[in-house]
């Protein structure tokens, strides 16, 4: 299979395959993937798995996948871009999800939004230059009952208000004006 | 496994019951309001109050009331528990030494709780989720018994067709009917999947159905499996469940240790898997043959239809798709018989409809109605009307594909056919209501945007299209537009819907079209003077008004 690619693929491909380097990760990730019997139909499981453990997929770790589960590496980057939720670039140290499903749309989640811009002065999908704090936004978390809601750190938050999002940020920003001041 | 152990694990279970039941919702919408923390405690306060002989702690699915979380309910005497932070739970645990508590208690006599009528959610919020005895106990799995043993996949397939059931993921295709094509269809290998990729923004009955009574959904997939001859099932679950992921995970482990799944279930010669599939954020894969494609392990992308997945599903054999609360319909229907379940509802119509109640409503939560209630009924006697002296001024059905029915319109009965005459439809159940303060074409911008986002990009009156269309609504939003630009909306939004491959172009306008319809004035009110008309001669030119 090797002796098809051309040269300078071959060499990133024998670096991929050779990639249990010590990273235990890759090893958690393998074993994860015999389980599937490294089918191809498994692949966004093994995606999955692969972002829980590295926190993003970068190239390298794609084409990880796409010579283990014996997939054309266009296959495999065509389904981690596809999915909103597979991130290809790393995120901040926190997250903080904001809900826009429609039952917090009518009660002020773009509110929310422009309350954490402020604040973090970062648009949706984008992370601060101090690598802290990422915003996303969610399509709908089934959390309508309790709208509007946010996710901060894997945490659901119940009924959210532009003051008490733009603090819960501002908290995490807190040490990184700081740190500059100190430099 | 056979009949007898199933009543004995049963009957153990009934025994071991105590006295007094605190029940305690563990659903996510409660979770995040720090239920299990709140379960922590009463079990504490329990122990402490040493009444561990005479009381049990019970975490179970939703109890429906989502806005008043975390929500706790003691048995027998029916009391309900509102807004419970963890300090509260050794004044709940007194109440039953003959205490007071100042907690605040919900009334079960609510219109929201007496117009209710359960049949998908009997067991929600009475159950344990995370232990099969207590589905057992609440004559769970005796359905699966009844048809593995006592009717042939011909009588289950005529069941069903008799009792009326249409599918609930929005379409309302006759489930009967389905289930018999796919049986019909020739081929070895037959897959049963599961659609919980409950992607509508503003729908949660899905999510609680699987978080609060997983194993109905399994059995009611076992019997549809044997009823079209398969043996291996999908649950293709959002990744943004995780509760429900878990929960069903769990589920899953149990029924197969028990012979529930698995081989020879109930020591008959039928075998059935079910393996969860997880979705990555694709509102499109809730359209099946897109979904179908993401089962093995592709992009999302829809197919033309014919052929129906029912021919040519999943790796192209004949396959069953159905949503969440249809297949936790089957189960009541195969216990309780098809002429009990078609005495339900409207002529067309049968059974009952789960709704997610939300957004500026009083009561948001969940609701399970029989078809034909009026909206009027559920929006103003079991909502309670706009919150802060509000009033409503639209309710919106069907998420992105379906539409907004006016206020004045709200004598409708909810059923299949009323709501598509209001241009709106049924969809999975999200109903969220709108007060004054709503401005509708923001509202049709907000869908418009979303169908956007989420188009596949396949094809192009779809990719293309949503685009345009959203830059229309800008435009009119930003007070730049003309009644030109109005015209030109309407135009692409036909030509949209007629055009799309799925059901997402399809119904990508629907919401544009029906706020069009019933909001006009709020899109006049906002469009420029069209001074230079098509001959540049200062004429105002009026776009043709549909009929």
């Amino acid at each position: 299979m090797l002796i098809t690619l051309a040269k300078h693929k071959r060499k990133t491909a024998e670096q991929v395959l050779q990639h249990p380097s010590g990273d235990k990760r890759f090893k958690i990730l393998d074993t994860h993937m015999k389980r599937h019997q490294f089918k191809a139909d498994a692949l966004i499981e093994i995606l999955h798995r692969a972002q829980e453990l590295f926190g993003y997929l970068d190239n390298d770790l794609l084409l990880y996948i796409a010579y283990s589960l014996k997939l054309p590496a266009s296959r495999v980057y065509g389904v981690a871009t596809f999915y909103h939720f597979f991130t290809l670039k790393p995120k901040g140290a926190h997250t903080c999800v904001v809900c826009l499903g429609t039952a917090c749309y009518v009660k002020g989640a773009d509110k929310l939004i422009a309350a954490i811009q402020d604040v973090a002065r970062i648009k949706p999908g984008e992370t601060t230059p101090d690598n802290q704090v990422s915003l996303l936004t969610a399509r709908c978390i089934g959390a309508c009952g309790i709208a509007p809601a946010a996710v901060y750190d894997g945490t659901v938050t119940p009924r959210q208000t532009p003051e008490s999002a733009a603090e819960k940020v501002k908290g995490w920003l807190s040490h990184g004006p700081e740190r500059a001041a100190a430099n | 496994m056979d009949l007898n152990e199933l009543l004995q694990i049963k009957e153990k279970e009934l025994a071991a019951q105590k006295p007094h039941t605190l029940r305690c919702c563990m659903a996510a919408g409660c979770m995040s309001s720090n239920s299990q923390a709140v379960k922590d405690g009463l079990e504490k306060a329990v122990a402490d109050a040493g009444l561990s002989n005479q009381v049990e702690v019970r975490g179970v699915g939703c109890m429906k009331l989502c806005c008043q979380g975390p929500l706790v309910q003691a048995d027998p005497a029916g009391a309900l528990y509102e807004r419970v932070t963890p300090p509260d739970a050794a004044s709940i645990v007194g109440t039953l030494l003959g205490g007071a508590t100042h907690v605040g208690k919900g009334d079960p006599h609510d219109p929201f709780f007496t117009k209710q009528l359960s049949i998908v959610l009997a067991n929600s919020g009475v159950v344990d989720p995370e232990r099969i005895e207590s589905y057992l106990a609440a004559d769970g799995y005796t359905g699966l018994h009844e048809v593995l043993h006592e009717m042939t996949p011909k009588d289950v397939v005529e069941g069903l067709v008799k009792s009326g059931l249409r599918g609930r993921g929005g379409a309302g295709f006759p489930t009967g009917l389905k289930w018999g094509t796919v049986a019909k269809s020739p081929g070895e290998k037959k897959y049963v999947i599961c659609n919980a990729d409950e992607g509508d923004p503003g729908a949660f009955m899905d999510r609680s159905v699987l978080e609060s009574d997983p194993h109905s959904v399994l059995e009611g997939m076992a019997i549809a499996a044997y009823a079209v001859g398969a043996d291996q099932g999908f649950i293709y679950v959002r990744a943004e469940y995780p509760l429900a992921i878990s929960r069903l995970q769990t589920a899953i482990r149990q029924a197969k240790q028990m012979g529930l799944l698995g081989s020879a279930i109930f020591e008959s010669p039928f075998n059935f898997n079910i393996d969860i599939r997880i979705g990555a954020g694709a509102f499109v894969c809730g359209e099946e043959t897109a979904l179908m494609a993401s089962v093995e392990g592709k992009r999302g992308t829809p197919r033309p239809r014919p052929p129906f997945p029912a021919e040519s599903g999943l790796w192209g054999c004949p396959t069953l798709i159905n949503n969440v609360e249809t297949f936790a319909n089957v189960p009541a229907i195969i216990r309780r018989g098809a002429d009990w379940f078609a005495s339900i509802g409207t002529e067309k119509s049968k059974g009952t409809k789960v709704f997610a109640l939300a957004g500026k409503i009083k009561n948001t939560g969940l609701i399970e109605v029989p078809m034909g209630t009026r909206l009027r009924d559920i929006v103003e006697q079991m909502g309670g009307g706009a919150p802060d002296g509000g009033r409503i001024k639209a309710v919106q059905t069907g998420g992105p594909s379906g539409g907004c029915i006016p206020a004045d319109a709200l004598d409708t009965p909810v059923d299949y056919e009323s709501l598509t005459k209001l241009g709106s439809i049924m969809g999975s159940g999200g109903m969220i209501v709108m007060d004054q303060t709503t401005n509708m074409v923001e509202i049709a911008r907000f869908f418009m945007e979303f169908c956007m986002d989420e188009s596949c990009g396949k094809c192009i009156p779809c990719r293309a299209g949503t685009v345009q269309m959203h830059h229309l609504l800008t435009k009119i939003i930003e007070r730049k537009a003309t009644l030109r630009d109005l015209a030109k909306l309407e135009e692409l939004c036909d030509m949209v819907k007629h055009t799309s491959l799925c059901g997402l172009g399809q119904t990508a306008p629907n919401p544009t079209v029906s706020t069009l319809r019933f909001f006009r004035h709020e899109y006049l009110e906002l469009l420029q003077p069209d001074t230079h008309g098509p001959h540049g001669n200062g004429a105002v030119t009026q776009p043709p008004v549909p009929a």
